[in-house]
């Protein structure tokens, strides 16, 4: 039974790499960005769903972690790469 | 389930270098630090199959998130001073500069090469010469770790070590963070971002929502580091994280927060960390030996100062600069510069 | 408490196919404002899924607020930030994409 969670994060991971070619071929910048976001929010998936699967609660620190600075990276992007005024 | 995981691995160990090598060879810089965060999220759930659940926490924290944010915003820099320089060379006024440089390379480079070239040698026989003085450990160092976990007053093994059995490793990681932010302090003020700019209605609540929570899952991670996964650096990550945010959205309670407190607060653990070193060494034992069975109190002390240290002294880094001088109060506290490093010393 | 566990897994793969179709529309539509659509699709419905099914399964309860917390905080993170980033492309005049 537990072998589903395996399996269910091993179809995130092989997603999310496979969104990484999102990264690679743009065109614009915010579409690289919204690949490493879908990464973050699949890596918490992959997380939570290994803490259960190997049954090791640490893993949902990481989890919460991922979490709360997945958001980080796409409000820097979107504040200081793209936004800000005009100069 | 153990083919499944297997296979899993597999992936992981083909993916990290493939995406390491797509980061290397980009010539975008913007595409590289993307894929530099999405290295940082891989690396970490690596770290969490290799067991090394604190290092896959700090990986998280800073690998993922910090630096993805001290690259955009570094990004951003670069591009703006290469603006500048393209539009001097367009008034003419670089021409001169360029025309030397290129005789003087020249010759540099031999020398250059010569000299690092001889101190990569050096380095590496000195290497090799430590390699061969150091005793070899048999089977590693685990059981005698955990035949002295009693002793520790915690009961994770890694905070044992890196607090306890070698806490003086960590007082000069400690010490070479701070340098690291007396460094950048002593390079530059903090840079004006656009002033004026009032952060709009989602990113006000993002702010008054995640800040808060960040905090409290910072002293979590501080408190749960005495019997698992994290610890001072890790909670010191996310608490930074509180502080990038803040500066990020360029929030007025940054700019209020005096210089002289955000100071203390960047000495606070580095300081402490220290005297209690010393303490220990005057209450009759060696240098970070606690006294009796205290040590777990010593550590929880320890450990919370440099998590708040830790905390700043990264947030200070991404400010990119000391705060504004006090002598000059009214001009640069309207310039939202300076927030960016008081947003450290609030969170 | 079979029934729960078994529901739990159903939840579980349901949330799937919401993460892939989300990687497959970040990799398939035309435009920025479409990716972010299928984006939050996988933030949102896919990790609620996945969460709902581990909390049917979890024996603690604080395990079951810690799962919500985790996901109501991506909720808000990546909501947040999507419209930040959809803000930013609007500002930069990026043309929404329209059926040729």
């Amino acid at each position: 039974m537990s072998g589903l969670y395996s399996l269910a994060a091993l179809c995130l991971l092989l997603a999310v790499l496979a969104g990484l070619v999102r990264i690679l071929r743009g065109p614009t910048e915010a579409d690289s960005m919204l690949a490493a976001q879908l990464f973050g929010t699949c890596g918490v998936a992959i997380l939570l769903l290994l803490s259960k699967g190997l049954d090791w609660v640490v893993l949902q620190d990481i989890a919460l972690v991922f979490a709360l600075l997945a958001a980080l990276a796409a409000v820097a992007f979107a504040l200081r790469t793209w936004g800000g005024t005009e100069r | 389930m153990m083919d499944v995981m297997g296979f899993f691995d597999i992936v992981l160990a083909l993916a990290l270098p493939w995406l390491g090598w797509r980061l290397l060879a980009s010539s975008d810089l913007f595409r590289a630090v993307v894929l530099f965060i999405s290295l940082g999220l891989l690396m970490s759930l690596t770290w969490v199959r290799l067991q090394a659940p604190d290092v896959a926490l700090a990986e998280a924290a800073i690998g993922a998130g910090l630096t993805g944010a001290l690259f955009l915003s570094a990004l951003r820099r670069l591009e703006r001073l290469s603006e500048s320089e393209r539009r001097l060379e367009h008034a003419g006024k670089r021409e001169e500069d360029e025309t030397i440089p290129p005789e003087k390379r020249r010759r540099a480079k031999p020398v250059a090469y010569v000299l690092s070239l001889f101190l990569l040698v050096v380095f590496v026989l000195l290497l090799g010469w430590s390699l061969g003085q150091t005793p070899g450990a048999k089977g590693g160092l685990g059981p005698a770790v955990a035949g002295q976990m009693g002793q520790s007053g915690v009961q994770s093994q890694v905070t044992a070590v890196l607090l306890n059995f070698r806490g003086y490793d960590t007082l000069l990681e400690m010490m070479v963070l701070f340098l690291a932010a007396l460094g950048v302090w002593s390079l530059t003020r903090v840079r004006q971002t656009q002033q004026g700019e009032v952060p709009g209605p989602v990113l006000a609540t993002l702010v008054r929502l995640l800040v808060p929570l960040m905090i409290i899952v910072a002293g979590y991670l501080v408190w749960i580091g005495s019997s698992r996964a994290g610890g001072a650096f890790q909670g010191g990550a996310v608490l930074a994280a509180a502080g990038v945010l803040l500066l990020l959205a360029n929030v007025t309670v940054v700019r209020q927060v005096p210089a002289g407190l955000l100071r203390w607060a960047l000495v606070l653990g580095p300081l402490l960390f220290l005297l209690t070193a010393v303490a220990c060494m005057g209450g009759g034992g060696n240098l970070l030996e606690y006294p009796g069975q205290s040590a777990g109190v010593w550590i929880l002390f320890i450990e919370s100062a440099t998590a708040v240290s830790i905390g700043v002294t990264l947030a200070a880094l991404y400010a990119g600069g000391r705060p504004p001088a006090p002598s000059a109060p009214e001009k640069d506290n309207e310039e939202g510069p300076g927030s960016g490093v008081d947003k450290g010393g609030k969170a | 408490m079979a029934f729960l566990h078994g529901l739990g897994m159903v939840c579980i793969l349901l949330g799937i196919p919401f993460f892939v179709s989300g990687t497959i529309g970040l990799l398939r539509f035309p435009d920025i404002y479409t990716r972010l659509h299928a984006l939050t699709k996988a933030d949102n419905v896919g990790l609620g899924f996945v969460v709902l099914g581990l909390a049917l399964q979890a024996e603690e309860w604080n395990t079951v607020a810690r799962l919500l917390l985790i996901w109501l905080l991506v909720l808000i993170a990546s909501s947040a930030s999507c419209h930040l980033v959809a803000r930013a492309a609007l500002r930069r005049k990026i043309q929404p994409w329209t059926r040729p």
